[in-house]
């Protein structure tokens, strides 16, 4: 028998920064843990094994959830990636958790043969496959770490609300700014010609209509990151492409009221084709994010929305550059 | 999961019963309740519901479950289908969901 580390249960307030910025998608592919074997308070061969990804933000909430307990904390080798997702790539694995238990030595720490598992890891692990290779017995306890302390309070019973997903607006928000953050690596490079062609909109260069048309944009792009996840389960029909669009179209309707006084009929064309297009895109991407889209699903949903998206979003580019080309031709 | 309805008539989960022994793992590794017990048997009751996870699949030791799963968000799948179709297939990164 080897020795193993003791951890705590008390996140720091590093462990809350790298939580934050873990959340707004800085460093967050090398968040990470060591994986191995750990030990929660004074766990002896009797004590539970509670099985984690090394994630560090997964690995902070279930020691967190397990505070005054004494426990075995046995965590996997994902990749620095969450136990859902390492479970759809195959990284929180049956492979990956039977060489865990190899190389931890972990049946010489306890005497019992039971793993405890987050619910959302049985994408990745065939409990049987596990058991015949190592003789431990997988129990997918629950679906959130903080219904840990229940499930080893009343016997290690799974109850239905414990395997039950939820979705709130907290939940969904929390999800956004990664969602951000990504898509602005995106933008960086739409923006500048945006700019220009709005400055240069009247036939001579204006700072202001430069910067509406950024504004124009980015408020199409929120739309879709940050509102229709927010609104979600309230905006009309299933499909994640006509949530954004109808909000991207939203827009369009406000920017027209607060900005629009001097539109052409191109402008409003232009406006009511692209920022609903660009709020749908970015709305389908957020399927990736949700525990209730299939595979299948989103297939069917881009065959559906890709190409009316990017005719519309084409149709409405061509309008706006084809007026900018005569007006400018005009001016000169 | 009240609430939260993805497109109906799409998944690719089957079941056959014919070779279900009972054991209720399906039910124990469903997120999402698609499965019920009828006559000491596994039965689809909100297929619907299904988002192709393959938790059932994987662990249904009788392999009575069959289902599609697989990376299920629109960059991953843009990054599959883009992966097919590039001329160069040099560098093989993983997909961005996640």
């Amino acid at each position: 028998m080897g020795r193993v580390p003791a951890i705590t249960t008390t996140l720091t307030a590093a462990d809350r920064f790298g939580a934050w910025k873990a959340r707004w998608g800085i460093g967050r592919l090398q968040y990470a843990v060591p994986p191995g074997l750990y030990a929660i308070g004074s766990p002896n061969p009797e004590s539970p094994v509670v099985v984690t990804a090394n994630y560090k933000m997964s690995y902070d909430l279930v020691r967190k959830h397990l505070d005054g307990r004494d426990v075995w904390l046995l965590v996997l080798e994902t990749e620095g990636i969450n136990v859902w997702c390492a479970a759809g790539k195959g990284t929180f694995g049956t492979a990956e958790l039977v060489n865990r238990i190899r190389m931890t030595g972990l049946s010489s720490f306890v005497t019992h043969r039971r793993l405890l598992l987050p619910l959302l890891g049985a994408a990745g692990v065939a409990a049987h496959h596990v058991e015949s290779a190592t003789g431990f017995k997988v129990r997918f306890a629950a679906i959130r770490a903080q219904d840990l302390g229940t499930y080893l309070d009343n016997g290690q019973r799974t109850t239905e609300a414990m395997r039950q997903l939820t979705f709130t607006a907290a939940e969904r928000l929390v999800l956004t700014p990664v969602e951000i953050v990504h898509g602005m690596g995106i933008n960086a490079w739409l923006l500048p010609p945006l700019f220009l062609v709005g400055a240069f909109g009247h036939g001579s260069f204006s700072a202001v209509g430069g910067m509406w048309a950024v504004v124009a944009y980015l408020g199409a792009f929120l739309a879709g990151a940050l509102l229709t996840p927010l609104f979600l389960p309230w905006l009309p029909t299933r499909s994640f492409a006509i949530k954004g669009g109808i909000l991207g179209m939203m827009w369009a309707a406000v920017l027209h009221a607060i900005a629009g006084t001097d539109w052409s009929v191109a402008d409003m064309l232009a406006a009511g084709l692209v920022l609903p297009s660009v709020a749908a895109f970015v709305a389908l991407n957020f399927t990736g994010s949700t525990p209730f889209t299939s595979r299948s699903g989103v297939k069917k949903e881009m065959r559906l929305s890709l190409p009316a998206i990017g005719i519309a979003c084409a149709a409405g580019l061509v309008v706006w550059i084809t007026d900018f080309i005569l007006r400018v031709g005009a001016a000169l | 999961m009240n609430g939260f309805d993805y497109l109906s008539g799409v998944t690719t989960l089957e079941l056959d019963v014919g070779l279900c022994n009972g054991c209720r793992m399906c039910l124990n590794v469903c997120p999402h309740q698609v499965f019920a017990m009828h006559d000491k048997q596994a039965a689809i009751v909100a297929l619907d519901k299904c988002m192709e996870c393959g938790a059932c699949a994987l662990n249904c030791a009788e392999g009575a479950i069959k289902v599609d799963s697989g990376v299920g968000c629109a960059a991953g799948l843009i990054y599959e289908w883009w992966r097919t179709v590039r001329p160069f297939k040099g560098s093989n990164k993983p997909s961005s969901c996640c």
